[in-house]
């Protein structure tokens, strides 16, 4: 169980901004580091950092995962506190190295250490920075969708939210089907990609039925999944991460 | 096998009324479980099943011990214990008590584990009419079909279906409306119960310290079938058992409503044995059959021993987001949804479809919905790995092995990821406006075939962040 | 290697277990007896029975309730002191159960109702605690398709975790105890409820 200690505003936060937001969504982590700013946090990123190795691991390369693992805890080693733009992978971090290292003392020392400090950027700034209203302004109705990680593994369920509701001039309209997987899955989306097809598609449909002109989450690789259903649907919706939200003025 | 697998999953994709008729129904089932777990009508859902996970962990813990207070209280009420490692033993055992006795004709209430150890067609041979008396089990078993869901066995079945098998099976005139369609499986199940000589049933718990079957149901069946007869003979897995009858008072709750939304029930029987002296009705036999095949392979993985806990709700399939879309005969064996994902290979073994277990998004609503806590994702991540393992050892290599030997060396060297990084930009630009792309070529076009797919950035945020740096 | 000895030899080697070690501590057993007094329990089993029920302040209401609800169809009861002291067999329809198991079922399949008693009831979910003995029939309860039971109102516990408390073992007493929670049912087709499917479609409580 994570002990939330409030960090005083001196303190320095790392970023680690996940391979997808770092080649595909790089306005999230710029939106991130507006925020974090605004907020007093010193930020540093650490630029050896590549990925946490759960793409190999969902995949059952447990072998490759390490690899990429025990870099990701390197890079990371003398950080104090981690922030990521993603519920999946401060999930990995803190939930599955402990089984993936289990037979390596050495990074399972790491890993303990390193647990207790990563965090998704929504639950760091409600649950560890103690705030909700952080000065942002979006004016619109948005929708808010679960991503399975943050909602499931990380038990955040209000914290994005209480911080959507905090933004002056935005309106959050709850969609039937919020806390529905999207269908990404990593390789699922393409191994099973008619499945994978049909979770979308009922995702778009209760998007659309909340007339919202955009969808929020704290994963991109779930907005990665749900634009790519909106835009090859030709919905006019777009689709935001909480980081770039916040980030508005 | 995987390319069955697949076929399978499309050819229910690609029914509209099938996809409407289970989405709908396990819907349905769904919105009864989360209504009956509300805090004003179950404030101690969430303790019960930590209570419910611990007591069934420490029953698989001792298991041995446990079976052997059942096996010996079950002796000492006059019933007689059978100890089965495979399905064929269990045909054997039943095969021998009905000839000994004479039986021609035997009723059996649902019981999953007469499916696996494939009961019926054991009996068939053995020249023993055995009827289903469940309702959709009598559906399915007219219709020479499987069990489509674990609490809803004809699930998928339509009136209209139901009154053409009705018609050429039963010989009855053609009725599609349900209540009279039930009312002849009444009639015609009537007759069996009242003339068979042998009632099979399953069991959802056993109580070790009861020697007791305890059988859980709506309609009356499973009653009527361990009543009328004068053999009782339960099939049921050795992980079925309970320790006491009051942890009946933890499991009963949890049971109903995780599966439909129930408090209770409209019959729960506490059967243990042959009818004592004295006692006006009742069967004069009492046989409960012990089923291992597989399960004690399962115990003994410390990782995968938790699959054992399952009391057979069928929660998960109905939260599941793929078990709603592909349906239950998209699943190899017996058990379909989450469950049968993680069971099905443990017992088959994971050559038998080495896909099925990456047939899953990791979503997690299974997990969050099972009243005995197994964490399914974590066990389909083992299973997971398993595959690549042995994939390994056989040294077959396929494109994703190697994908991932230059995913991961790439992800090593950040310099070198940075560099790949570019190419990618330089090969996969999209349209120019940051429209996103329509077609992709290779194992990507999967995704293309109902998606587009982003551009990768003009600049990667290390990009942006080294320029800001320099630039503050 | 004899079945029963292979399968808890490998139950014993997968678990790290030799034969004859006593098991680890179990979690303690739970159960959770609220308080309420009669009035309340009678309360909450008329709301949540899933019938009808019938208040009987004395014998004869009681027997007047029976004989309404029999309405003169033909009736096995089953031979309870209680239904004795009511003069349930003297009503008109209503049959003593015969001797011998097929006599038993025979009468059972015959009847249009069936008449017993009850062990408990459980305030909570409204269902019936009936348990098999030399006054109460297994069959009388599943065969007719309406069944009436007669229950003192002092025999009403608050739910599962009395009846444990009260009966930690019913299997001491007697091969079978069945919870009836309501009457028979399924919606094994296309999801649609039907009553009655193999047992009685309506169930009915008197309580004295």
């Amino acid at each position: 169980m994570l002990e939330y200690r409030l960090f005083t505003m001196a303190t320095r936060v790392s970023l680690f901004v996940t391979c997808l937001v770092d080649q595909f969504f790089p306005k999230i982590g710029l939106g991130m580091v507006e925020v974090l700013e605004r907020l007093g946090y010193q930020i540093d990123f650490p630029e050896a950092q590549t990925c946490c190795g759960q793409p190999a691991f969902n995949s059952g390369f447990r072998g490759e995962a390490r690899q990429v693992g025990r870099h990701f805890l390197s890079v990371f080693r003398d950080a104090e506190a981690i922030v990521c733009p993603s519920g999946s992978c401060a999930a990995m971090v803190r939930r599955h190295y402990a089984e993936l290292f289990h037979k390596d003392p050495e990074a399972l020392a790491a890993v303990r250490v390193l647990g207790e400090r990563v965090w998704e950027f929504s639950e760091f700034l409600v649950r560890v920075a103690g705030r909700e209203e952080v000065g942002a302004c979006w004016e619109g109705v948005v929708t808010y969708h679960d991503s399975c990680h943050s909602l499931r593994e990380l038990g955040l369920a209000e914290e994005p939210r209480r911080l959507l509701r905090a933004v002056r001039g935005l309106e959050l309209r709850e969609m039937d089907l919020a806390e529905e997987c999207c269908g990404f899955g990593g390789t699922f989306s393409v191994k099973f990609h008619d499945v994978s097809g049909s979770m979308l598609g009922a995702k778009i449909e209760s998007i659309r039925r909340t007339g919202a002109s955009a969808v929020v989450s704290t994963d991109a690789s779930c907005l990665m999944q749900i634009r790519g259903g909106l835009s090859r649907a030709g919905l006019p919706v777009r689709t935001l991460h909480v980081a770039e939200v916040l980030a508005a003025r | 096998m995987s390319v069955a697998f697949h076929q399978r999953i499309q050819y229910a994709l690609l029914d509209e009324r099938l996809q409407q008729a289970v989405y709908a129904a396990t819907g349905r089932l769904r919105d009864k479980r989360r209504g009956s777990i509300v805090p004003g009508q179950l404030p101690d859902y969430q303790e019960l099943r930590t209570h419910a996970h611990h007591i069934k962990k420490h029953t698989m813990e001792n298991l041995d011990y446990y079976l052997e207070v059942l096996a010996r209280r079950v002796e000492e009420r006059g019933g007689r214990v059978a100890w089965c490692r495979d399905a064929g033993e269990v045909q054997e055992v039943i095969g021998r008590l009905a000839r000994e006795r004479g039986i021609r004709l035997a009723v059996k209430s649902k019981s999953m584990t007469s499916e696996e150890v494939h009961l019926n067609e054991a009996l068939e041979r053995s020249g023993v009419e055995a009827v289903e008396t469940d309702l959709g089990e009598f559906i399915i078993q007219l219709a020479g079909e499987r069990p489509y869901h674990i609490v809803a066995p004809a699930m998928h079945k339509t009136r209209q279906q139901v009154a053409d098998l009705f018609e050429a099976k039963l010989g009855v005139g053609r009725v599609e409306e349900i209540p009279r369609q039930t009312m002849i499986a009444r009639v015609v199940l009537r007759k069996k119960f009242l003339e068979a000589g042998m009632g099979i049933s399953g069991a959802n718990f056993l109580v070790a310290e009861s020697g007791a079957v305890v059988i859980v149901e709506n309609e009356g069946n499973a009653r009527l079938a361990t009543s009328s007869p004068r053999i009782h003979v339960a099939v049921a897995g050795v992980e079925k058992v309970i320790p006491r009858a009051a942890d009946l008072a933890v499991f009963l709750p949890l049971l109903g409503r995780s599966a439909t939304g129930q408090p209770l029930t409209s019959y729960t029987s506490f059967l243990s044995g042959p009818r004592r002296a004295g006692e006006l009705d009742g069967p004069d036999e009492f046989c409960l059959i012990l089923v291992d095949n597989g399960r004690t392979r399962i115990l003994a993985d410390r990782g995968k021993r938790e699959t054992l806990y399952c009391i057979r709700c069928g929660a998960c399939l109905n939260t599941c987001p793929v078990y709603r879309r592909i349906g239950g005969y998209s699943y190899p064996g017996v058990y379909s949804g989450p469950i049968g994902a993680i069971l099905t290979p443990q017992v088959l073994g994971l050559s038998h479809e080495p896909e099925l277990p990456f047939a899953s998004s990791l979503c997690g609503a299974c997990a969050e919905v099972c009243p005995v806590k197994i964490d399914i994702p974590r066990i389909l991540l083992e299973l997971r790995g398993e595959v690549k393992k042995q994939e390994a050892r056989d040294r077959r290599w396929g494109p994703e092995k190697l994908g991932f030997l230059v995913w991961a060396w790439l992800m090593r060297h950040p310099r070198l990821f940075e560099l790949a990084g570019l190419a990618a930009q330089a090969m996969l630009s999209g349209p120019g406006d940051g429209r996103w792309i329509r077609s992709l070529p290779g194992p990507l076009k999967a995704w293309t075939a109902s998606r587009d797919f982003p551009p990768p950035a003009a600049r990667s945020f290390r990009q942006l962040w080294r320029r800001r740096v320099r630039t503050p | 290697m004899p079945a029963r000895e292979h399968i808890l030899h490998k139950i014993r080697t997968a678990l790290g277990r030799s034969s004859g070690q006593p098991p680890g501590e179990a979690p303690p057993v739970r159960l959770r007896v609220p308080a309420a007094e009669a009035g309340e329990r009678v309360r909450m089993l008329a709301e949540r029975f899933n019938g009808t029920v019938s208040h009987a302040p004395s014998a004869a209401d009681a027997r007047d309730h029976v004989a309404r609800l029999v309405d003169g169809r033909r009736a096995v009861a089953c031979p309870s002191p209680l239904l004795e002291r009511l003069g349930v067999f003297g009503l008109p329809g209503v049959e003593a159960l015969p001797d011998g198991v097929d006599g038993v079922r025979a009468a059972c399949a015959a009847a249009e109702v069936g008449i017993t008693g009850a062990e408990y009831a459980l305030a909570d979910t409204g269902a019936l605690v009936v348990i098999a003995s030399g006054q109460e029939s297994r069959l009388a309860s599943m065969l007719p398709t309406v069944h009436i039971t007669v229950l003192a109102a002092d025999r009403v516990l608050t739910g599962l975790d009395e009846l444990f408390t009260t009966v930690p073992d019913p299997a001491a007493f007697s091969s079978s105890m069945v919870l009836i929670g309501g009457p028979s049912k399924t919606a094994d087709i296309e999801q649609i409820l039907t009553l009655g499917v193999h047992g009685p479609r309506e169930i009915h409580l008197v309580l004295v």
